[in-house]
């Protein structure tokens, strides 16, 4: 599944100004709600599953990245978007470093293979170095959409 | 040291298939052996210690994937992760499965 199946580009943040876990959480989810991509009625519940989950083990899966993500009955298809932290936060990644690089995801609970296609699409790019080094250097919206545009014509990996 | 390798055929079984939370617990039991251990689908070779690389291959519930482990702890290794995957990941209840 490509990004511009689910990653929303009007909710990316390039300057997140969160600096702790749960702040993160609720910026992106926020920024997803007021761009009409989630139910403002549903936003803490979607805020506290996703809580919920890394409470079970962080989703910082290193390198400086997060992939903090649900499963919400509210959704009717994956929907995403991309945090960036210019200064990075501590997510309790598994290799202790900062997160600078934030994939939000929230899919809905019955269609798991959709879910396991975004997660495959948004791990096989991140595992190009310099995806990620054009992500965390990325300062407008417009930059990361360009990217993701590149990503999905398969210009980092194939 | 024995670099024999062992191998098992395995099929994802649990519905959600390995999504972040099997791929972080396959990843967490390979890394407590010294053995490599890799995992195959199709053509695909990637590195049984890494959730990253093991979210890669999208492998939904029914995939049937090879497992390839050598090294001195091998038997042991391969014990584990078959158990692990045929049992379904225990470790993830319905309302976590995430």
């Amino acid at each position: 599944m490509k990004f511009c199946n689910f990653v929303k580009s009007e909710a990316i943040k390039v300057d997140l100004v969160a600096k702790d876990k749960e702040a993160v959480i609720r910026e992106l989810v926020g920024s997803l709600t007021d761009n009409g991509q989630l139910k403002s009625d549903e936003q803490e519940n979607i805020i506290q599953a996703i809580l919920k989950r890394e409470e079970l083990g962080s989703t910082g899966i290193g390198r400086g990245i997060a992939v903090p993500h649900t499963k919400h009955p509210s959704v009717n298809e994956p929907v995403g978007t991309i945090g960036i932290s210019q200064e990075g936060v501590d997510f309790q990644s598994l290799d202790g470093e900062k997160v600078q690089l934030f994939f939000m995801l929230i899919s809905p609970p019955d269609r798991p293979g959709d879910h396991l296609r975004a997660l495959e699409n948004i791990s096989k790019q991140l595992q190009d170095d310099m995806f990620c080094r054009f992500l965390k250097q990325s300062k407008t919206a417009d930059d990361v959409k360009q990217i993701l545009e590149e990503a999905d014509n398969n210009q980092f990996v194939s | 040291m024995s670099e024999t390798k062992h191998s098992a055929k395995l099929v994802i079984t649990n519905p959600q298939g390995l999504h972040m939370r099997p791929a972080y617990l396959f990843a967490e039991t390979a890394a407590k052996f010294n053995s490599r251990i890799e995992v195959i689908k199709d053509d695909i070779r990637i590195d049984g210690k890494s959730v990253l690389s093991i979210l890669t291959l999208g492998a939904g519930q029914g995939t049937e994937v090879d497992l390839e482990v050598t090294g001195p702890d091998a038997t042991d290794a391969l014990s584990a992760l078959v158990d692990l995957v045929s049992s379904g990941f225990p470790a993830e209840t319905e309302a976590e499965n995430t």
